[in-house]
């Protein structure tokens, strides 16, 4: 079974003022589809790979199970559609979330001090990106929240990443996710972000996460 | 240290810096555009040019300025800033900021209004030796801009015999560092298109090569490199 582009859980117009509607067309009409066409292609040739899933084979970047022919095509691609996939879930319209569930909050508590210091890390991961990657919000192996940043698509799933972590929130900042309104004010992008995270569908990340897993995308 | 060419990166004839008085305060200066910001229109626009100078370029000089302020590096020049931040492939915080300011000089001092066509001279026979044709250049340095996967540079490079070749980097890297010297660069990081061609990065690189490109520069550059 080849991969398929998802489509967008709301309308390219639903992230407005904060993301707008000619970048949502565009990042996940050109930008995610290329990545998804670009994966399926690779592993053509090694189609019993279609059967891993795009998490496991995200688990599998970095290790031998990919064949070194492909392993950077599905680094970087395979990498772009489980990215963008999650990232389009963990977003939603303006005031239409009630935030992050008691649980999370004490996560998030008990490992930065408070959901503001949380935000500043976030931001300053995000911010301090140098080109292109993505920050994230993830559990770690012990069960605790860590933050990270990855360099292009890489994320903390794949065995490449310096931290690995189950993701349960994440920010693209390629210039392409918000040149169009921001240009080089990738500070105000991120500051923005806040507005539109979907609290409902991290906490079901954080759930699953807790419990090694993630749900289906 | 082998990339040094009489101990400066720079391979075109820049003007002699203004008086400085007695104490340096700022070790780099965000160095004007050589052509009017609308320039090149309709290839590169001018909304583009006022971030991606006025913007960006001028951020990696403010944020250098910043880092070096009171510093060693302070009273240093730009080329010798690049190579010891580089710290031999352990760059410091420093490079980032450094070799950026390098590369968007470069860059826009590759191009120039009416820019385009072909290279004429010992530039274009060593093109045809090197890649058999024109247009097989173009093809690979093409290819090279469209295959560095997320920010970077694509390059055209000599060695000091003149034997030319196709580079491409990651984020601020510069082939210097590597021992070899550019004649050309294209910039493929996003800022430097997304508003004039968004994700189209294949047909900014095509219209650079066809419109952009300043042949006059470039051969002077690899006159210089192989003297």
């Amino acid at each position: 079974m080849a991969f398929v582009l998802p489509n967008l859980p709301y309308a390219p117009d639903a992230l407005e003022p904060y993301v707008d509607t000619t970048t949502m067309t565009i990042h996940h009409g050109k930008h995610h589809a290329t990545y998804v066409n670009n994966v399926n292609a690779a592993l053509e040739k090694f189609p019993e790979m279609k059967s891993l899933g795009i998490v496991d084979l995200n688990k599998a970047v970095g290790t031998d199970a990919i064949p070194k022919e492909i392993a950077t095509t599905v680094r970087n691609n395979g990498g772009g559609h489980f990215n963008h996939s999650f990232f389009w879930k963990v977003m939603t319209k303006p005031s239409n979330s009630n935030g992050p569930s008691a649980e999370l909050k004490a996560a998030i508590d008990k490992a930065f001090g408070s959901m503001e210091a949380m935000k500043e890390k976030f931001n300053a991961a995000a911010a301090g990106r140098f080109g292109s990657g993505w920050a994230w919000l993830g559990v770690k192996a012990d069960g605790s929240l860590g933050i990270t940043s990855t360099a292009n698509q890489d994320n903390p799933l794949q065995q490449v990443a310096d931290e690995k972590m189950i993701p349960i929130l994440g920010l693209d900042v390629w210039e392409h996710a918000y040149y169009l309104k921001y240009q080089n004010r990738r500070p105000e992008y991120i500051a923005a972000f806040w507005n539109i995270v979907n609290w409902e569908q991290v906490n079901d990340n954080f759930k699953a996460a807790s419990g090694g897993g993630m749900p289906a995308l | 240290m082998a990339a040094l060419l009489n101990g400066k990166l720079n391979l075109t004839a820049r003007p002699a810096p203004a008086q400085r008085p007695s104490v340096r305060t700022n070790a780099v200066a965000l160095k004007p555009l050589p052509y009017a910001p609308d320039a090149l229109e309709p290839h590169m626009s001018k909304a583009t040019f006022e971030f991606h100078h006025g913007k960006h370029h001028r951020a990696y000089a403010d944020n250098l300025n910043k880092q070096i302020a009171g510093k060693e590096w302070d009273q240093k020049d730009l080329d010798t800033i690049v190579m010891s931040s580089w710290n031999n492939g352990n760059p410091t915080p420093e490079f980032n900021n450094a070799a950026q300011v390098w590369n968007h000089e470069f860059f826009w001092e590759s191009m120039k209004p009416n820019g385009g066509g072909e290279p004429t001279g010992p530039l274009m026979e060593a093109i045809k030796r090197d890649f058999g044709s024109f247009d097989e250049f173009k093809n690979q340095f093409k290819a090279a801009g469209m295959t560095q996967f997320g920010s970077g540079w694509a390059w055209l490079v000599t060695d000091k015999s003149g034997k030319l070749s196709i580079s491409k980097t990651p984020n601020a890297v510069v082939p210097v560092v590597e021992g070899k010297f550019p004649i050309l660069t294209v910039d493929v990081w996003e800022h430097a298109y997304y508003l004039d061609y968004q994700n189209r990065r294949p047909d900014f690189i095509q219209t650079f090569m066809d419109k952009l490109i300043s042949w006059d520069a470039v051969s002077d550059r690899f006159v210089k490199a192989t003297a």
